[in-house]
């Protein structure tokens, strides 16, 4: 029998809620490490019983958590993420060089075809590998050797390299996104990288249109047509239909362009979802109300999803990592918000219910649809 | 032996309860416990200390005896009543809320 089965990471541990087909009645397990921040959970697409978790907290550091029975049990592996040779500087706040510092990892990203090899994308930003089931992490270090690594500086959240996008239609294409760097290239598995921000405008920046220190947010891509990518930027709505090599903006009628997540639907290449945020001084949705974007025509024209949200009083916000949509017949789309309630619409958006109401602060959603 | 009590959410990580009894063979030190925790439970490696420098991770604590000796050197020998268990080694999270 189908289901699906949605991973919340939160500040306070994680969370897997599992539901049949229909996804009205959920089980519930969890807090699982509960206290420690979970900034991301994600199975393997190879075998989804696999599943991986970042647990961190400013006390006891990083440990990555592992499951083989779909979340019932966890060990924890290897957490040594070192920096490949002299770590060097890249920019502080203030413009003066800072040191590399490995801080935590913000996603990982299991491999298409091997439950062994994952991708974790940290904060200071890198990209780092482990192919032996999590024991071991090796740094991908032409990302940061890059020309213009010493001149990234981080975003207020930290410099975090927090979005990393497995080309399937090309096994050797990594795109990965930087706050506040940008968006990156690899062609050869990850050892060379340029940046693909030709067409992205950040007017808080001195040159807007800078090859690099583009905050950007979030990227996503349809598995079927993974040539045509969506950005959400700290502000503006984006695509590009040539791989990153360039960009336009599809933010159209949105109520404002600023957000996190950006998705796409499962089986309609050309529909899209995002969150819109106030501002990036406010963080929470405009009016107070909660709703959801979507656009049938691949952006510019958006429609508001807004039944089963909260419409008054609202002002939570969602996060980069915290939505995600499942592959069963009808489209599922899952939300979490940084005031603890997961909304899932069975509906391809157009309705919405609470999964739960009050988790801690969800940090990240990941859904697996289930055989 | 060595009695030593972890935190809470690194006894969680390790699977233990209560204190953890440590054999030290040679110089009791602050390391050298740290060397014998993380030999025999490997998960607390990076979370007491970091992996390459062995820095103390800036919000553990390290008490023995009614002394902070988080600053000590940590090859420093420990009080007597650490290296034949009269009293505990604590390892504390610093307190904060949220």
């Amino acid at each position: 029998m189908s289901g699906v089965r949605v991973l919340v990471g939160t500040r306070k541990g994680a969370f897997v809620l599992t539901a049949d087909a229909q996804r009205s009645q959920w089980d519930i397990s969890g807090p699982h490490f509960g206290g420690w921040e979970i900034y991301h959970v994600k199975g393997s697409p190879a075998d989804p019983n696999r599943l991986y978790a970042s647990q961190s907290s400013g006390w006891f550091g990083q440990v990555i958590q592992r499951s083989d029975d779909g979340g019932k049990t966890w060990a924890p592996v290897g957490n040594k993420f070192v920096y490949d040779g002299v770590p060097g500087t890249h920019q502080w706040y203030d413009g003066t060089p800072h040191p590399w510092e490995f801080a935590r990892v913000w996603h990982l990203e299991p491999s298409l075809n091997d439950p062994d090899t994952v991708y974790a994308g940290v904060e200071d930003a890198a990209l780092f590998r482990t192919q032996d089931g999590g024991q071991t992490w090796h740094e991908l270090a032409g990302l940061r050797g890059h020309q213009t690594g010493s001149s990234w500086q981080p975003g207020a959240g930290g410099m975090c390299l927090h979005t990393i996008l497995l080309d399937p239609g090309h096994p050797e294409r990594i795109f990965i996104a930087i706050s506040a760097a940008g968006a990156f290239r690899s062609d050869d598995g990850g050892q060379t990288w340029r940046p693909v921000n030709r067409g992205l405008k950040s007017e808080m920046m001195p040159n807007p249109t800078a090859e690099v220190g583009h905050c950007v947010h979030r990227i996503t891509m349809h598995p079927a047509r993974p040539e045509v990518l969506f950005m959400q930027k700290h502000w503006d709505v984006m695509r590009s239909d040539d791989g990153g090599e360039s960009w336009r903006e599809v933010s159209g009628n949105l109520p404002t362009d600023f957000g996190f997540p950006i998705q796409v639907h499962a089986h309609e290449p050309e529909t899209i979802y995002v969150v819109p945020i106030k501002s990036d001084s406010e963080h929470y949705p405009p009016d107070g109300k909660l709703r959801v974007y979507r656009s049938r025509t691949g952006g510019n024209e958006w429609e508001a999803l807004s039944q089963g949200l909260p419409q008054s009083n609202c002002y939570v916000n969602v996060l980069r990592d915290a939505m995600a949509v499942d592959t069963l017949d009808s489209c599922g789309v899952y939300f979490g918000t940084t005031g603890g309630q997961v909304y899932a619409s069975a509906d391809s958006g157009d309705s919405w219910n609470p999964i739960v109401r009050d988790f801690p602060a969800v940090l990240s959603v990941e859904v697996q649809t289930l055989q | 032996m060595i009695r030593v009590v972890l935190p809470f959410h690194l006894r969680t990580l390790a699977h233990v309860d209560g204190e953890v009894a440590l054999t030290i063979t040679g110089q009791v030190t602050t390391q050298a416990i740290l060397d014998a925790l993380e030999t025999s439970y490997p998960m607390l490696c990076g979370t007491m200390r970091d992996h390459v420098t062995h820095q103390r991770r800036p919000f553990l604590r390290f008490f023995a005896c009614g002394e902070d000796l988080s600053h000590d050197p940590p090859d420093a020998p420990l009080p007597q009543a650490i290296i034949n268990g009269a009293e505990p080694f604590m390892i504390i999270g610093a307190i904060a809320g949220g």
